[in-house]
């Protein structure tokens, strides 16, 4: 049913519709600490937009609270930078009211997996078109330093003086196992890689989560440091390829096979495997999904990076419109003043 | 055999029974059919928060209540002139508000040795004296209906869910009341089932017929057509008029429609039909909880929707910080909340007006929104829509305040035709060039609505304070005292945009009735008749609870006396008492209507004998 919005939305775009990074940079100071991760992320955001091909009035940044809660500030589009952990209730709204929009949802460790868990899961599980950025520093920085929900047992923060007692989330299992259709990761110390995945993030339709490992320099320093230096990156990680094989190591002679469900490292030099035995990505596989995803904490195998799952499954969004649709050509564009008089009515002369 | 007729002027029908007695549906039937027999009308289903409570027992009463009248029906009635109980349990919890000499229709099955045991009577009432203050008709329901469809040949399964439709058969004779529409009733509802229609309509006539038969039954009661004016009419709940209302709302503002809610009780019923408006283009998300609602609104609103959520108490509480966030954002919003008792989860599908101080400052910092509260169902629709255009010309959130009995209660609502409602305006930003996200219209102080989408009007809002202007994130306090004090000066000078109180009778003098919310039918009800009794005191009714109208300082200090009755400790007698220093005397009750009568004999107190009531 039409209305004034979608006359207003209807006027065509009369600017340039080329544009550069930095038309996404706004003029105001960017406050995030140097070396920050979440500066990171915000350069491919900036540089990724260009590729788009969208007028920037249909991006929309929604944020939460924390220091990723910053975000829309430094993006020169439409941004909401909202309450604690709600970024995802607002974003889905939203989309689902105008479903030409581009939403971006940026949350933290503590904004998405503590205080906005539950609208995480359900986000995750409803597929509402939205590229939803968690940066993941495994602490609360912009409260000073206490233990979040990704943070690991033993770990010191001035709310754990003796140590973390409590085992962490791994998002990525946490968000699969919600029935998220894509899920990703990756890190602040590979800006081509990650604007890679925040582009796959945004072709995708449906819910993507992409957790975005990002250094807090202030009060987790170096936390990700195997996992993102450059010279220790290659033989702790995996980047997972749709349809390749699972193979990482600096100098690619490591890779993944299966024993039964579990996975395990073999040696290409030593003669026993070779590539052709290597378990082979496929990003479409639930349940590879799952066990790749719990490969994580384990001290033995690589931690993966890259697409772990992507799966269609119609958006939310679009099945409202449908149901819409369907209501109104099977019964009929409704006669508001029909149902207002309603079933039984009566007339007094 | 010849009948009494009785003309009355109005009376108060109960049908009580089981939770799966289907007295929810005769007492709807019965309120339809007086609407359609031009009374005045007004309901309360009285039903326990046990969905389907052990069969027979006190706590598993499920009751329907309906008063009509000629004229002035503003309640649900005070005492029940007629009482059908379906079983003992139901006789037992609703005898307390039987008026002496009323009747009681009786189903006699529902008072064998296991139903008298489970509503504690160690002797059957229908065959000892206790019942001698009343007119009693014990009916064997199930042997009559037998008899009667005994050459139908239907199947028993059908025939043994028609109780409840004989003993509305053997009410509508006591009422003279037309069959008619229950008939089409039967008809519409059970299409396509010929066997359930035939056991219906039969046994609906057979009802009647063992009235008009009987010789017990010696009394018809006539009660007028009211004076009510020329139009088509229907049966509104206040929860379908506020989910009519959003629609309309929409329509006329010309936006999309955005429900974000999660299922409460007694608001769920707004949810549920506003889920079934799919065809008017509605869009809505039963959200994951209370504030995945608020929030998912907010977000709806920012992209140029008209944005609501609905729910009671304790969703109103996990709402409070997404209110704040909508009051910081200026966006609009219509919030409803259907007052039951509390606190914390309280009495679910009672009524209380306790939620009043929460809706003005249930939020932290200085957050202004507007407050309206509803005096009645067909009230509800009004001022949905009431809310809406305040909302979309102050760009606020609003919120609409009403209660479990008028959210269930009906009356019958001069339907609203579509093209005399006005417009309501929506504020679009619309010159890019000269755009600032917190740039205020000079008379409303309302800031531009710039939605995703409007080319060069990229912008950021959030919940960190704004600078005034600019819209940019500010951290000055002095700016901070400037949007505190803009925000407030905003919503304040609504008041200039609102009606007047009225007040009815004399317009100064010594006793001022005053009402808010759903305490109107009481208070009005006891006016009318304290004034038609020759009493002197005036009445007012309060629907805008912030800002209060203008003139209501002025109204307050015109009397020396302002009775307010409130379903609460006294919360809005502290506002007034607070704003207006005017010392106001309360009348407090929690957890259950006010009756008229109890209204009135306080009031004749304070009248003569100078009772000042704490």
């Amino acid at each position: 049913m039409k209305t004034q919005v979608d006359d207003l939305l209807a006027r065509p775009h009369a600017g340039n519709l080329v544009y550069t990074a930095k038309d996404f940079k706004p003029e105001v100071d960017v406050r995030w600490c140097a070396g920050c991760g979440a500066l990171s992320v915000l350069s491919p955001s900036q540089r990724l937009m260009p590729d788009l091909g969208l007028p920037k009035e249909k991006i929309v940044y929604v944020s939460g609270i924390g220091c990723s809660g910053r975000f829309p500030y430094y993006m020169d589009t439409y941004g909401f930078h909202s309450i604690h952990g709600r970024a995802l209730a607002i974003a889905s709204g939203l989309k689902i009211a105008r479903t030409d929009l581009s939403v971006w949802v940026v949350t933290g460790d503590g904004d998405n997996m503590s205080i906005g868990g539950n609208h995480f899961i359900h986000a995750c599980r409803r597929n509402v078109d939205m590229n939803v950025m968690m940066f993941n520093n495994e602490v609360y920085s912009l409260t000073k330093g206490q233990y979040s929900p990704t943070s690991h047992r033993g770990q010191i923060t001035k709310s754990s003086p003796l140590g973390v007692l409590d085992d962490p989330f791994n998002p990525v299992s946490l968000a699969l196992g919600a029935g998220a259709t894509f899920v990703a990761r990756g890190h602040d110390k590979d800006r081509a890689q990650l604007q890679g995945l925040l582009k796959r993030a945004y072709e995708h339709k449906g819910v993507a989560f992409v957790e975005i490992y990002t250094n807090c320099r202030i009060f987790n320093d170096g936390a990700f440091d195997l996992y993102t230096n450059a010279d220790t990156r290659d033989n702790h990680t995996i980047f997972l390829e749709h349809g390749k094989p699972l193979i990482f190591g600096k100098t690619k002679n490591k890779g993944i096979i299966m024993d039964g469900y579990t996975p395990q490292v073999v040696n290409l030099d030593q003669g026993d495997h070779s590539i052709s035995d290597l378990l082979i990505h496929n990003e479409k596989d639930s349940t590879l999904a799952f066990i790749l995803a719990n490969m994580t904490y384990s001290e033995d195998l690589p931690r993966p990076m890259g697409v772990l799952q992507a799966i269609q499954r119609a958006p939310y969004e679009e099945r409202v419109v449908n149901q819409i649709q369907h209501e109104i050509v099977t019964k009929g564009e409704g006669d508001l003043q029909s149902l207002l008089t309603g079933e039984t009515s009566w007339l007094i002369a | 055999m010849t009948k009494i007729i009785e003309h009355l002027e109005e009376a108060t029908i109960r049908f009580a029974g089981d939770s799966g007695d289907g007295m929810q549906l005769v007492g709807s039937q019965f309120s339809e059919t007086s609407g359609f027999a031009g009374n005045e009308v007004n309901t309360f289903p009285d039903y326990p928060s046990e969905i389907r409570a052990p069969e027979g027992t006190l706590y598993g009463v499920s009751a329907f209540q309906i008063h009509f009248g000629k004229d002035h029906i503003h309640t649900s009635g005070d005492h029940i002139d007629v009482l059908v109980a379906m079983n003992a349990a139901s006789l037992k919890v609703n005898m307390g508000n039987l008026r002496p000499g009323g009747i009681i229709i009786a189903n006699t099955e529902g008072f064998d040795e296991r139903s008298l045991a489970l509503a504690k009577y160690s002797s059957n009432p229908l065959e000892d004296e206790s019942l001698s203050k009343y007119q009693v008709h014990a009916v064997d329901i199930t042997k009559e209906i037998k008899t009667e469809v005994k050459d139908l040949n239907l199947p028993s399964k059908i025939v043994s869910k028609t109780k409840n439709i004989f003993a509305l058969g053997m009410a509508y004779w006591l009422f003279n009341r037309p069959l008619d529409p229950t008939v089409n009733w039967i008809n519409k509802k059970f299409k396509g089932k010929d066997e359930t229609i035939l056991a219906n309509i039969h046994v609906l006539r057979a009802g009647w017929n063992y009235a008009e038969k009987n010789v017990a039954f010696q009394t018809q009661y006539v009660v007028d057509r009211s004076s009510l004016s020329p139009g088509r009419y229907r049966s509104i709940t206040g929860n379908e008029a506020v989910a009519l209302g959003l629609v309309v709302a929409a329509r006329k503002s010309n936006l999309p429609l955005f429900l974000g809610s999660y299922p409460i009780t007694p608001a769920t019923d707004i949810l549920h039909a506003i889920s079934g408006y799919k065809k008017y283009g509605v869009k809505h998300l039963q959200a994951e909880d209370e504030i995945a609602g608020i929030c998912s609104a907010i977000g709806a609103a920012f992209g140029g929707s008209l944005a609501a959520t609905t729910t009671s108490g304790p969703g109103l509480s996990l709402k409070t910080e997404a209110m704040g966030l909508a009051v910081m954002t200026e966006l609009p919003l219509i919030i409803v909340d259907v007052q039951r008792a509390g606190p914390s989860t309280g009495l679910p599908t009672k009524p209380e007006q306790g939620d009043l101080l929460m809706a003005m400052f249930g939020r932290h910092g200085e957050a202004p929104m507007p407050v309206l509260a509803a005096a009645s169902p067909s009230d509800c629709f009004a001022l949905t829509l009431e809310a809406a255009r305040i909302a979309l010309k102050y760009m606020t959130p609003v919120l609409l305040l009403t209660d479990g009995h008028i959210g269930q209660s009906s009356e019958p609502w001069k339907v609203a035709a579509l093209t005399e409602l006005p417009e309501i305006k929506a504020h679009f930003a619309q010159d890019a060039s000269a755009f600032a996200p917190y740039k205020r219209d000079e008379k409303t102080l309302r800031r531009e609505w710039a939605i995703p989408g409007f080319e060069g009007m990229e912008h950021r809002i959030g919940g960190l304070e704004k600078e005034d202007g600019s819209g940019n994130v500010s951290s000055d306090s002095v700016n901070h005292e400037k949007m505190v004090r803009l925000r407030q000066h905003k919503i304040d000078n609504i008041a200039n945009d609102i009606p007047e109180v009225l007040v009815e009778g004399e317009q100064e003098g010594d006793v001022l009735l005053l009402s808010w919310g759903s305490t109107y039918g009481a208070a009005k009800t006891a006016f009318d008749r304290m004034r038609a009794n020759g009493e002197v005191l005036s009445f007012a009714h309060l629907r805008y609870m912030h800002p209060f109208p203008k003139n209501l300082r002025d109204i307050l200090s015109r009397f020396s006396r302002v009775v307010l009755p409130e379903l609460n400790m006294g919360q809005l007698q502290l506002l007034l008492q607070g704003k207006y220093l005017k010392p106001i005397i309360g009348i407090h009750k929690v957890g259950k209507p006010f009756k008229s009568t109890e209204l009135e004999e306080k009031l004749m107190n304070i009248l003569h004998k100078n009772e000042i009531l704490a």
